[in-house]
């Protein structure tokens, strides 16, 4: 068993059953439980934070407005005025993402975004809902989107393929650039910390040569929550641009 | 207040907004805004463009399979949505980089 000096990177990304009994007899998994907080939390925010209803707002009011404001802009600015019917949506997704990858920064804690099941979970509910926008606003114009306006004719099996493939691989890049950056971020982080229990393994020397990992994972900290909110961000102006696609055709 | 630049006729509105452009008061015309891309790194251009390559060919590959065991022809649809996956790849990053060029254009 050579089990000391291996690093077990992915092993974080497993799924354990939480709350005992009940828990693993309905397969109640942590990630489950951190998007149940997260939900929490967000609900929370929003109420506690808003029942002050001061004109000059204290700390939770001012994030809980600045956050709305923030979705709301981003909204109106991508989508148009017809934004408005969406924000909802976004924001519900913008503040499911963000509290994810926050709140998988923290120790001991599930980074949920990191499973390529949850993130193409909601690029696929992204899709659906921009098709099915897009076919309730535009009927059968909508196919139009898929055969540029004078292209020559005799390229267009060509071209609707090539632009229906495109299509659908906008919820593939979507849901791989949110799992990939969590994973990679949260791999690194793993490897850095093995480092560093290796080094001190070494003696006096590994003490100090401990130091190197230890101020490289604390830079990357600060690194991996840029990283958690462009990624929340990100997802949630794609959606946006998508929405404006299929409101306005092009 | 002395017209300096010789346009006199304009009334003040006119004017003040010559000033102002001569002074950079005014912000540039949020023309090339595109699709609120603006602090995006190297680094992020270049993973999002490996990140459009792929999925277009992840996808493509996934629909060439599929009819390919539809219609019993196994390698030849899978080669040709390979090619087919490798141009809508490009395509996505050509949208990605050049939003505006493209969309004015039409």
């Amino acid at each position: 068993m050579a089990a000391e000096h291996t690093i077990d990177a992915l092993g974080q990304f497993e799924l354990h059953p939480v709350l005992g009994a009940v828990g693993r007899s309905v397969g109640f998994s942590q990630s489950s439980m951190m998007m149940v907080i997260a939900a929490v939390l967000t609900i929370a925010l929003l109420v506690v934070g808003m029942s002050a209803k001061a004109v000059v707002p204290g700390r939770l009011q001012a994030m809980a407005e600045m956050l709305y404001d923030f979705v709301y802009k981003m909204c109106i600015e991508q989508i148009g005025e017809e934004g408005k019917k969406f924000f909802p949506f976004v924001f519900t997704l913008f503040t499911f993402i963000l509290l994810g990858n926050l709140m998988g920064l923290l120790p001991f804690s599930f980074t949920y975004t990191s499973h390529i099941a949850v993130t193409f979970g909601l690029a696929a509910m992204v899709i659906v809902l921009v098709t099915v926008v897009a076919l309730a606003i535009h009927g059968l114009h909508f196919f139009s989107y898929f055969f540029p306006k004078g292209a020559p004719i005799a390229l267009s099996p060509l071209i609707v393929t090539v632009e229906i493939i495109s299509y659908l691989s906008r919820p593939v890049s979507l849901s791989i650039r949110l799992f990939a950056n969590m994973v990679a971020g949260h791999v690194m982080f793993e490897v850095f910390a093995s480092f560093i229990v290796m080094m001190a393994g070494a003696g006096l020397v590994g003490y100090l040569g401990g130091v190197g990992p230890l101020a490289l994972n604390v830079i990357l900290m600060g690194f991996e929550l840029l990283v958690a909110c462009l990624q929340a961000y990100v997802f949630a102006v794609l959606t946006c641009i998508y929405l404006h696609d299929a409101v306005h055709l092009h | 207040m002395s017209g300096k630049q010789g346009d006199d006729g304009g009334s003040f509105e006119d004017r003040l907004a010559v000033a102002r452009r001569k002074q950079g008061l005014d912000a540039p015309p949020p023309a090339a805004g595109g699709p609120a891309k603006g602090g995006m790194s190297a680094m992020g251009i270049g993973l999002r463009v490996g990140v459009e390559l792929v999925s277009a060919l992840v996808v493509a590959i996934a629909i060439g399979w599929w009819l390919d065991s539809f219609f019993h022809t196994r390698p030849f649809l899978l080669m040709l949505f390979v090619l087919l996956g490798g141009a809508a790849g490009l395509m996505n990053v050509w949208r990605l980089l050049m939003p505006k060029d493209s969309a004015a254009k039409k």
